[in-house]
């Protein structure tokens, strides 16, 4: 059962992220990429982290794609041009992406043991009991950081995009 | 029967998608797909921390996790903000035509 969920799941999060690089129309990419952040939440909850499924849902898939989806609409972003595409980048592009796979899935097999065997419902520290008691002891000061860094990022947006006043 | 998936497939996926991530943010010419190919690079490496945690058994990489979505929803933001203000400004998304600073 594991594994059909991590395959069925890993093909289409794999078929999503190239449908995002391929298309040419931005709000098609933004609908793959929800399909991607989906089913990594699946594979997050396989992997026993319920806390950060459940956020990736609803911050990743709900707020950050919806603000994507709205600055699309709201600059009506067509289809992209095709103009001016390097000839080297053409040529080279694929397969140098496929070595660079090549190397990292050789990496990863050669170093990571590979004894561990993902069973859903044998790590279960997940939980937002847990991750609420590590976030506040452990981790208190890079959360208070946090709420600083969002409030810059308000101030940053507002002052970005308002409107120039005389 | 209680057969399991190897870590080593959870990373080896990280690794695709973080490759895809990174040929859309060079291949791409739409600043919007460029950026949403960015979010992808920031889930592929979650994924990693994710299956790294489930190694270790320790709840530190969710931590981690976390953190990236709070950076990566404050980068949206912001950089939502900087499209709207370029495209205000020069009527273009398409990163070739916003090269004043390159020369």
């Amino acid at each position: 059962m594991d594994v059909i969920l991590f395959l069925v799941f890993a093909l289409i999060a794999v078929v999503c992220g190239i449908n995002v690089v391929v298309q040419r129309h931005p709000i098609t990419s933004a609908l793959s990429l929800i399909g991607v952040m989906g089913s990594l939440a699946v594979l997050y909850l396989l992997l026993g982290a319920e806390f950060i499924a459940m956020a990736q849902v609803i911050v990743y898939a709900g707020a950050i794609m919806v603000l994507f989806v709205f600055v699309i609409m709201l600059l009506n972003a067509g289809a992209e041009e095709t103009r001016g595409k390097s000839l080297v980048a053409q040529l080279l592009g694929l397969p140098l992406l496929i070595l660079f796979l090549a190397f990292a899935s050789h990496f990863v097999q050669r170093f990571v043991p590979s004894s561990t065997i993902v069973h859903f419902g044998a790590f279960t520290s997940g939980t937002a009991h847990n991750i609420g008691i590590a976030l506040f002891t452990q981790y208190l000061l890079p959360f208070e950081v946090t709420s600083v860094l969002i409030l810059i990022a308000i101030l940053g947006a507002i002052v970005l995009a308002r409107k120039e006043l005389d | 029967m209680m057969t399991g998936v190897p870590l080593s497939w959870y990373l080896i996926l990280s690794a695709v998608l973080f490759a895809l991530g990174v040929a859309g943010f060079l291949f791409r010419k739409n600043i919007i797909t460029v950026f949403m190919s960015i979010e992808l690079m920031l889930n592929a490496v979650n994924l990693s921390f994710i299956a790294f945690s489930y190694q270790l058994k320790q709840v530190n990489g969710h931590i981690f996790t976390f953190f990236v979505m709070v950076v990566a929803a404050a980068e949206a933001a912001v950089g939502l903000a900087i499209i709207l203000s370029v495209f205000k400004n020069r009527a273009t998304l398409n990163v070739d035509d916003v090269n004043s600073m390159k020369y």
